[in-house]
């Protein structure tokens, strides 16, 4: 893999760095905007929040509000914060993102390993699934679950995100496949090598990368989905994103804006936490061939 | 990577989905759909969740926040078509009637006559919790809308007076501005813009106009000089709303009114928690008029809780209790001295609640003698969804577009109304 | 790409059996994915076509009633107020996000200190949900709390940024959360493209002395078109299906004016009982990316086939 470009001459090096570092910073200080306003809203006290201002620092740090958006917090009868939210919303991403990403995995095997007529017409057919809009296919889904017996279950939940993200992970794998030397399999195949066999040993050993993209990706989508989980979960166990428009969609009393922050920041934990620990493996896996059309 | 590796974390997953499948049972268990997650509302609902466990009934909580409850209508409409509707589901008005029209509500007729609800109820009310001549809904509370909130200090301040016409409204709020407050807290949202021009409608053209032009949606009383009187006002009355209104929460307004940056709010009377919550006496601290013009008059919103049919005979009951519960004089008193709003049972004693509810109360009973008491369209009272949507529209495009005209809006007005 | 396919032939006749079950499987493999596609894509917009033929309010009704609900959804003033600021909002939003991306890429790519924590910063927005990040944005764009209050703290009295207020404006401000939110993500797929152009080339234009602009514009970029193709996938997919970011940004006001299409949907669906009218607005929706998206994905893969 190349380091990167390095074409500048060495007259104008100096000012071009500058100029390169200073628009870097620049853009960084807006990403990280939101993010700062969010973290020291959260630490601030009510009071604070009244007389500062957008960007004033907290005149004292405060970690009540997270601790009370954590296991107090009140949302509907029970007062019990964001924690059981976040159990549930842990046991149904888990299984959804490694089903899909499993079964995106072979996808992209026998596209184009095992590639027959018409494969790639079915291949566009499903892309074109990532293109449907959620809010569509809500009353119809809701009607197959209930024939299936799983609505309002968190199987239920798991089916429907698995359903999907399939066109995405299908999409992720098969062009990463597709840069797969295909003499590889092609030895395996005459050794009297199967299907199943060549998947193991030759492909996945292959995938680290792609399936971390895969997973971060579908992490990142189901953890922070609303809509389904809202209308496919039921009761208490309602993910976290439906606990947090609960908490933040206050509709009397006083707006605790500390509160909303911090659980805000919560429930976006995971998900920062998975970008900034396999960030580096997420564009080495879109090096590795994630990009190529 | 190899089988070896992924075994382990395969297994897991399986039964983690084998696991997450298997609990539900539901004997007596009550699943009750809501959008009251915060402050006074959710308290109120815990009282009710006591009230259902002390008669051996579990209650399961179904709370989906947002707005007025559009999320928690989305959730209920794929409950239903999913064939697993839940026990009961915050509805009201005209959507009582049509969810009963898809023959999806149970039957309350038993309850209704062993509580005498017939009685206990006024007929404008029980007419909205029946259909067909069934009751298949339970009426919560009434709340007033044609009220307004204002700060007496930020009067004072000003030399101005509380307003009881359009007229007087122009003149004080003009001396309001010039001591530099706000004179209107006000959200620019949809049904804000609606209720504030709800109010504006019935000052102008009394409450018998009000019924044809939106109960009856008569065309002639939608197309009406009475009409574009209306949104003159409303134009006149906008001019006095600060510039960041737009999206702002209707309980941030209030605040506005609480801190005395501005000096008054036209709001239902679920205003006063906030009050309330901040500490505030009502007559000293804050006042609570009826909005110019609608003196004598009663815009009503009630809340009320749909019932769906059950399979089985537990849950039957269970639901049975939960209609009795809603009805039951404590729950009335404890969800109402929260919510702000005034029991929907006649008789009741009033001594726990404040001077405002009690105004509320009497202008209620007198309002329905006079036959000046009428559905709240803005709160999805008075007319079907499609048509109150369409009304929306028309109002909150005519408050932020400045060079659409009153006429222009009326015409709209009357094609919404179609 | 000459080995597909047809992998039996070369095997003993001992084990025609096994053989068949080997060619069979990828097809049985495939098969559940397609059946889901089948089903919960392709059927559900045959469900929602029929819908849209009928006079379905409440609840879904199946009796056809004709083109009643095309003809008022084309004369509700709301629907055009939707499909104009898709408009604007899918053509500045993917602009914005190709052009800040690919710039990010480039600086990014000129041997950075800490360019992984810089990374790292661009990446996180597209990490969160907008029902997380919506409050904060909402603050930082009111006039009276955020931005411009703070600048005219500084003294700036004259300073405005009242977009979100502004009925005309505030689908712009829709723009600015929507491209914070993705071009991190455009960042890291054009990086990733930029690593794996081939540095012979390069080395051999800087020998042939071309500028670094040069050598940027005529042979870096031309070369990371497969990556402008999947970003305009990517991205489009994400105008088309803004939802959340609407919801929680601006509630589709001031009035309905940045309503988008998928919010105008779920309103009149949802909330107004028009189930009807809501799904032939969902089907304009979907016909509108069929036919751009699939003559540019057609060519596209052709394209590819052709060139490995």
């Amino acid at each position: 893999m190349a380091d990167g470009h390095h074409t500048q001459t060495a007259g104008s090096h100096r000012v071009g760095r500058i100029v390169i570092y200073a628009l870097l910073v620049v853009f960084a200080l807006y990403y990280l905007m939101p993010l700062f306003v969010m973290v020291t809203t959260s630490l601030k006290t009510l009071d604070d929040i009244r007389t500062g201002n957008l960007i004033s620092l907290p005149r004292e740090i405060s970690f009540d509000a997270w601790i009370k958006a954590w296991s107090s917090a009140c949302s509907g009868v029970s007062c019990n914060g964001l924690k059981g939210n976040f159990i549930n919303s842990v046991s149904f991403v888990l299984p959804a993102v490694a089903i899909s990403t499993l079964i995106g995995a072979f996808n992209g095997y026998v596209l184009t390993m095992w590639r027959f007529r018409g494969s790639d017409v079915l291949f566009t057919l499903l892309l074109i699934g990532c293109f449907i809009p959620f809010q569509v296919v809500l009353l119809p889904m809701a009607q197959t679950l209930g024939y299936l017996g799983i609505a309002n279950s968190i199987p239920g939940l798991i089916f429907v995100h698995v359903v999907y993200g399939l066109a995405f992970t299908t999409l992720f794998f098969r062009n990463f496949y597709v840069t797969v030397p295909p003499d590889l399999t092609k030895a395996a195949r005459i050794d009297g090598a199967g299907f199943f066999t060549i998947f193991w040993r030759i492909i996945l050993p292959l995938s680290p990368a792609i399936i971390v993209v895969s997973v971060i990706w579908q992490f990142t989508q189901i953890w922070n989905d609303f809509l389904f989980g809202v209308v496919f979960s039921s009761g208490e166990r309602q993910p976290i994103t439906v606990a947090l428009n609960n908490l933040v969609n206050t509709s009397t009393g006083v707006k605790e804006y500390n509160v909303d922050m911090a659980a805000a920041i919560i429930a976006g934990l995971p998900t920062l936490f998975v970008y900034i620990v396999a960030g580096k493996y997420f564009l080495r896996g879109l090096t590795a061939g994630a990009v190529k059309g | 990577m190899n089988w070896r590796m992924w075994k382990p974390i395969l297994s897991a997953f399986l039964l983690a989905v084998a696991l997450s499948g298997c609990s539900r049972d539901k004997s007596g268990e009550v699943e009750v759909l809501h959008w009251w997650t915060s402050g006074g509302e959710a308290r109120s609902v815990a009282e009710l969740k006591k009230m259902l466990e002390e008669r051996g009934d579990t209650w399961k909580d179904f709370a989906v926040a947002g707005g007025g409850g559009e999320t928690a209508m989305t959730v209920l409409k794929s409950r239903v078509v999913s064939g697993n509707p839940p026990t009961a589901a915050q509805v009201k008005g005209p959507g009582i009637q049509e969810w009963a029209r898809e023959g999806v509500l149970a039957n309350l007729d038993d309850t209704a006559k062993a509580g005498d609800w017939d009685n206990l109820l006024p007929d404008v009310v029980s007419n909205v919790m029946k259909y067909d001549g069934h009751y298949v809904a339970v009426p919560v509370n009434v709340h007033r809308v044609n009220w307004m909130w204002a700060n007496p200090e930020v009067f004072a301040k000003a030399g101005a007076e509380v307003p009881t016409t359009w007229e007087a409204f122009a003149v004080a709020a003009d001396k309001i501005q010039k001591a530099g407050f706000i004179a209107i807290a006000h959200g620019g949202q949809p049904w804000q813009d609606a209720t504030l021009f709800e109010s504006i409608a019935l000052g102008t053209g009394g409450a018998e106009w009000y019924r044809k032009a939106f109960v009856d949606l008569d065309q002639d009383a939608l197309n009406s000089p009475t009409m574009k009187k209306s949104f003159e006002t409303l134009r006149m009355v906008q001019q006095y709303i600060d510039k960041d209104a737009a999206n702002r929460d209707w309980n941030l307004a209030t605040a506005m009114v609480i801190n005395g940056k501005a000096a008054m709010q036209f709001m239902g009377d679920w205003a006063k928690g906030e009050f309330t919550a901040a500490g505030k006496t009502p007559g000293t601290d804050y006042v609570c008029a009826p909005a110019p013009g609608t003196d004598g008059a009663f815009t009503f919103n009630i809340d009320s809780f749909i019932m769906f049919e059950q399979k089985d005979d537990a849950a039957k009951t269970a639901q049975a209790h939960l209609a009795e519960a809603i009805m039951d004089p404590k729950f009335q008193e404890i969800f109402n001295l929260n919510k702000g709003s005034i029991p929907v049972r006649l008789g009741m004693d009033l001594s726990k609640f404040d001077q405002c509810a009690k105004d509320s109360a009497a202008q209620f009973a007198s309002a329905s003698t006079n036959k000046t008491l009428v559905p709240s369209w803005a709160h999805e009272m008075a007319m079907p969804p499609a048509n109150k949507g369409a009304m929306f529209d028309v109002v909150t495009a005519f408050m932020n577009s400045p060079d659409m005209t009153a006429a222009a809006a009326t015409e709209k007005m009357a094609a919404a109304g179609k | 790409m000459t080995e597909t396919g047809a992998s039996g032939k070369l095997v003993h006749p001992q084990r025609r059996f096994g053989d068949y079950i080997e060619n069979a499987l990828p097809k049985v493999v495939l098969g559940p994915t397609l059946l889901c596609a089948l089903i919960f894509v392709y059927g559900f917009i045959l469900w929602t076509g029929w819908l849209s033929f009928t006079d379905s309010r409440l609840l879904p009704r199946y009796e056809l009633a004709g083109f009643v609900q095309y003809v008022s959804l084309f004369q509700n003033e709301r629907w055009w107020t939707a499909l104009g600021n898709l408009a604007i909002f899918g053509g500045l939003f993917i602009g914005v996000c190709l052009v800040t991306g690919l710039l990010l890429a480039i600086l990014l790519d000129q041997r950075i200190r800490a360019e992984g924590f810089l990374r790292a910063i661009y990446l996180y927005p597209m990490a969160l949900s907008f029902i997380v990040t919506g409050t904060a944005w909402r603050w930082i764009l009111n006039p009276g709390l955020g931005l411009q209050n703070l600048v005219r703290q500084l003294g700036f009295e004259s300073f405005t940024f009242d977009w979100i207020v502004t009925p005309g404006m505030s689908i712009y401000t829709v723009v600015i959360a929507g491209a914070w939110q993705s071009t991190g993500f455009v960042m890291a797929l054009f990086l990733a493209g930029l690593r794996g152009v081939d540095d012979a080339i390069i080395k051999a234009a800087q020998v042939d002395g071309a500028s670094s602009t040069r050598i940027y514009t005529s042979i870096i970029i031309p070369s990371l078109r497969p990556v402008f193709f999947s970003s305009l996938i990517i991205l489009s997919h994400i105008a088309i299906k803004s939802f959340d970011l609407v919801m929680a940004l601006t509630g589709g006001g001031p009035g309905f004016s940045s309503d988008l299409p998928a919010t105008f949907m779920y309103t009149f669906a949802f909330n107004r009982n028009q189930i009807g009218l809501g799904a032939a607005s969902a089907m304009i929706m979907l016909m509108t990316v069929v036919a751009i998206l699939v003559p540019l994905m057609y060519a596209e893969t052709r394209r590819g086939h052709h060139g490995r």
